[in-house]
């Protein structure tokens, strides 16, 4: 599956990641509606990103399977189907879903690599990480399809 | 399937039809009522004023004020006056906040034959919101069995004559979406409504509410079980209402504010996430995890609430019933709802009845039904349980009515009330779960001595003592009912307080407005009466605002913010004063009212419908002082057996009055402590009245319907009439 990673080492804290993430997804460059977002790690000199890692974890808590993975293992937000309840914002393990006022439905990082070229200190990039075990909502949906 | 479902549909015929522009909800109301009438088959629609949402809210409000137009102080439960309303409330259908899905039912019920409320999950109430209407209200009797359905797309109402539907709530809600759905996708957007033969049958008439699960493909259902609804609705003939909204987004309800929204669910949902798994488990365990809570604190009802556990309870924990459901995945009857407390078990095999050997489904089972049929009735056998929630579902029939009345009637066949011969054949004996399944099924059927338990414990206490001369005191006594309702699954001896929250709730014994066994008994939080009357003011005020706007009440306390208990002294952390600022934060949102910034203005407008609400049951005959009578068994030991079985605790307490147990025999102590703890409880009723307002015949005061702005000209004239 393939997965936006961070190299704290190599961050500046500029931020241009998450202005061309909110300008290519929502038109305008706003922090607050960026998929990712980096913010100072504690004590170190270094920065951290909060952004989605593809657990999947969403997928099981999403009441109306509008998230599920695509088919290189991308968990996306099918927007007609979602109810905006945000329990994925609430219950995302690393808080890497978000929403903002101006929408219903929530948002998160679909590693589309804008940010990656966008990043001049090359701390991010998108990798091709193992699969992860599937959840109980894909098993469900798996074995109803070979019966059928 | 489908060939049946053709032949089925061949059969419609829509008597009545009704055409509406289907409207935007705002600010969390539709701004109509719907009004059906099943015997003339007329359709129409009311509107909702400001004064009517300034007043009732919603849910609960809205169906006692439609009820109250409706009917008169003669209405009984099957005159084709009597409605069966449904309305969810403002918040309803909201989908950031947990537990915001919730229905509310009224009508005038055949167990109590004055108003009832109940409430229940699944998608009507928000569906039927979206498509339009803030509350169905649903009048008269059909000829002949009959449908309605709402179609919030189009914008259409129908009165369908359905004579080909199974009649029973397992097969039923699954041909309505093969009936009413268009494509697959459609079948989420729709809801039902049904009963059973069961409900025919019996005075305990339950409604199925569904909701279509996505993952596993079929129907779900839960329950408004309380006081008969459900044989209200079955003796109308309809068989079925019906809700279609395809189209259900976070913003369907119209909040004022839905920047506010995200960030008030948000945050719950996170304090659920944190703090569930360290808590109650909720998601893991839904209510189930109670049991052995209540078994531990001598709370489970035991053998007709004469024992509060049994050495067997561990065959009734979480554990047990763990191993049947599927998945792995927490449910939540509306989008939303992370607490999550549904549970399927999707492979289940009866082991007797009409679906004996077959696999089927059930949800549950809920800590009441497992309380109510399992211990209360001696039969700790986990399989049982599920097989008597089934067909209790099946048939229509509340599970809390049905194991209380059961209970009762197999403490009468151990005192030799019953025998064999009265009840044909069967051994009512406690722990008989094979009884238990054929009485059930005998409410199915309609014969035997399953339709003398189907009309609820008063019924049969008059039916005893007349037909087998059975002492009236001691059926008193041990008939666990109040105001003709059965109660809940909670034993209340050793609570003086929740012995009034159960005596002292508007529709009998039921424990959704208030539940303060612990506080009281346990922590000693409210020592003074004045303590317990306060406590019986702010809970059930507090409870009931849930049911004006379509709330679940477990997210409310089943779950807490970390620092509740460190951050506020016992009694305050009690409120959980940070979940109660949020719903002043949701309701502000959703209405956009400004003026709702204190938790004194929640109390306020509940305040107004429940006093209300006591003043219809005044209207419909009751609501007075001795209507607020309960069962001795629900105050203290009404036999040798339950006072020896733990005369420590009651020696213990007549040595605090003053009577010295020592030498005396067991009858004197008892007769002791029943004196002591009937004049406390009269205690407790003066102190009650006094903080609601109400005189010490349990009245509403002119001064206090005025002060709630519910000084209507006929409340008035009818206070006046009471007051003289």
């Amino acid at each position: 599956m393939k997965v936006l990673v961070f190299e704290t080492e190599r961050c500046n804290g500029c931020r241009a990641c998450e202005e061309v993430c909110s300008q290519t997804w929502f038109k305008e460059a706003n922090s607050e509606k960026s998929a990712i977002r980096i913010s100072e790690a504690g004590h170190s000199n270094h920065y951290q990103a909060t952004v989605c890692n593809q657990c999947g974890e969403c997928i099981d808590v999403c009441p109306t399977l509008a998230l599920a993975r695509d088919k290189r293992g991308i968990v996306r937000i099918n927007k007609k189907l979602c109810v905006g309840c945000l329990s994925c914002v609430g219950f995302c393990p690393i808080l890497a879903m978000y929403v903002h006022a101006d929408y219903v439905v929530p948002f998160k990082c679909i590693s589309c690599a804008k940010c990656v070229e966008a990043c001049p200190t090359g701390a991010l990039s998108v990798e091709d990480l193992p699969d992860v075990e599937l959840t109980e909502t894909e098993k469900r949906i798996k074995v109803r399809e070979v019966a059928a | 399937m489908t060939n049946t479902i053709e032949k089925t549909r061949a059969a419609h015929k829509v008597l009545a039809e009704f055409h509406y522009e289907p409207r935007k909800v705002q600010r969390g109301y539709a701004g109509q009522t719907l009004y059906v009438n099943v015997s003339d088959n007329a359709i129409g629609s009311k509107p909702v004023d400001e004064k009517m949402k300034h007043t009732f809210i919603g849910g609960r409000g809205f169906g006692l004020w439609l009820l109250w137009n409706a009917v008169s102080g003669n209405t009984r439960w099957n005159d084709p006056g009597n409605e069966v309303i449904l309305s969810s409330g403002p918040i309803g259908g909201t989908t950031v906040y947990p537990g915001a899905g919730k229905s509310i039912v009224v009508s005038i019920s055949p167990l109590t034959a004055t108003v009832i409320d109940s409430n229940v999950g699944g998608h009507f109430g928000p569906l039927l919101k979206f498509a339009g209407w803030d509350a169905i209200e649903v009048q008269g009797q059909a000829d002949k069995e009959v449908i309605v359905f709402v179609d919030g797309n189009k914008g259409l109402v129908q009165i369908i004559a359905a004579p080909e539907e199974a009649n029973e709530s397992y097969v039923l809600p699954e041909q309505i979406l093969e009936l009413f759905a268009e494509t697959a996708d459609e079948k989420k957007g729709i809801s039902s409504i049904s009963t059973g033969p069961g409900a025919g049958h019996t005075f305990m008439g339950c409604l199925n509410v569904s909701f279509y699960d996505v993952r596993r493909k079929f129907v779900r259902l839960k329950q408004a079980g309380r006081g008969g609804i459900g044989t209200v609705l079955h003796h109308k003939k309809v068989k079925a209402l019906v809700v279609k909204y395809v189209g259900v987004k976070g913003n369907s309800n119209g909040p004022a504010d839905w920047s506010e929204l995200t960030k008030v669910g948000r945050r719950m949902h996170r304090e659920i996430y944190e703090q569930d798994p360290i808590m109650n488990d909720m998601r893991s365990n839904g209510t189930t995890y109670l049991v052995s809570i209540m078994n531990d604190f001598d709370l489970l009802p035991v053998h007709n609430f004469r024992y509060g556990s049994h050495p067997q309870a561990a065959k009734l924990y979480n554990t047990e019933f763990r191993k049947y459901w599927s998945l792995g995945i927490p449910d939540g009857c509306w989008y939303g709802c992370t607490l999550a407390c549904s549970r399927c078990v999707e492979r289940f095999q009866p082991r007797t009845g009409p679906y004996k050997g077959q696999w089927v489904h059930v949800d549950g089972p809920e800590y009441e039904t497992i309380a109510a049929i399992g211990s209360n009735c001696g039969i700790f056998d986990a399989h049982a349980v599920l097989e008597g929630n089934f067909y209790c579902d099946v048939y229509g029939i509340d599970t809390i009515s049905f194991g209380t009345a059961l209970a009762f009637a197999m403490e009468c066949y151990e005192e030799g009330i019953l025998n064999k011969e009265r009840t044909n054949g069967l051994e009512l004996h406690f722990g008989n779960a094979e009884a238990l399944l054929e009485v059930l099924h005998q409410m199915g059927r309609g014969e035997g001595f399953g339709t003398i338990v189907g009309q609820g414990v008063r019924r049969m206490k008059q039916i005893f003592a007349e037909k087998y001369g059975a002492a009236p005191q001691f059926l008193q006594d041990i008939g666990m009912e109040c105001k003709g309702l059965e109660y809940s699954e909670y034993v209340t001896k050793e609570s003086v307080a929740q012995q009034g929250g159960y005596g002292l709730a508007n529709k009998g014994p039921q424990h959704d407005e208030a539940w303060l066994i612990f506080m009281d008994a346990v922590t000693k939080q409210i020592p003074t009466f004045e303590d317990k009357a306060e406590a019986l003011h702010y809970f059930p005020m507090f409870r009931t605002w849930f049911s004006l706007n379509g709330l679940c009440k477990l997210p409310w306390n089943d779950v807490e913010p970390a620092d509740n208990k460190r951050k506020y002294e016992p009694r305050m952390a009690a409120r959980v004063p940070e979940h109660v600022n949020n719903y002043i934060r949701l309701f502000s949102a959703v209405t956009g009212r400004r003026d709702v910034k204190e938790p004194e203005d929640l109390i306020r407008m509940s305040e107004a419908v429940y006093n209300f609400q006591r003043i219809f049951n005044l209207k419909m005959g009751y609501g007075t002082r001795e209507h607020d009578a309960i069962p001795y068994r629900s105050m203290g030991p009404v036999t040798v057996e339950e006072y020896e079985s733990r005369a420590e605790r009651y020696d213990q307490q007549l040595r605090e009055i003053g009577f010295e147990p020592e030498g005396k025999s067991t009858a004197e102590k008892m007769a002791a402590l029943r004196k002591h703890r009937e004049q406390r409880y009269e205690s407790l009723i003066d102190a009650v009245y006094k903080r609601r307002g109400w005189t010490p015949e349990g009245i509403p005061t002119l001064e206090t319907v005025k002060r709630l702005g519910i000084d209507y000209p006929d409340v008035v004239a009818l206070l006046k009439k009471h007051l003289k």
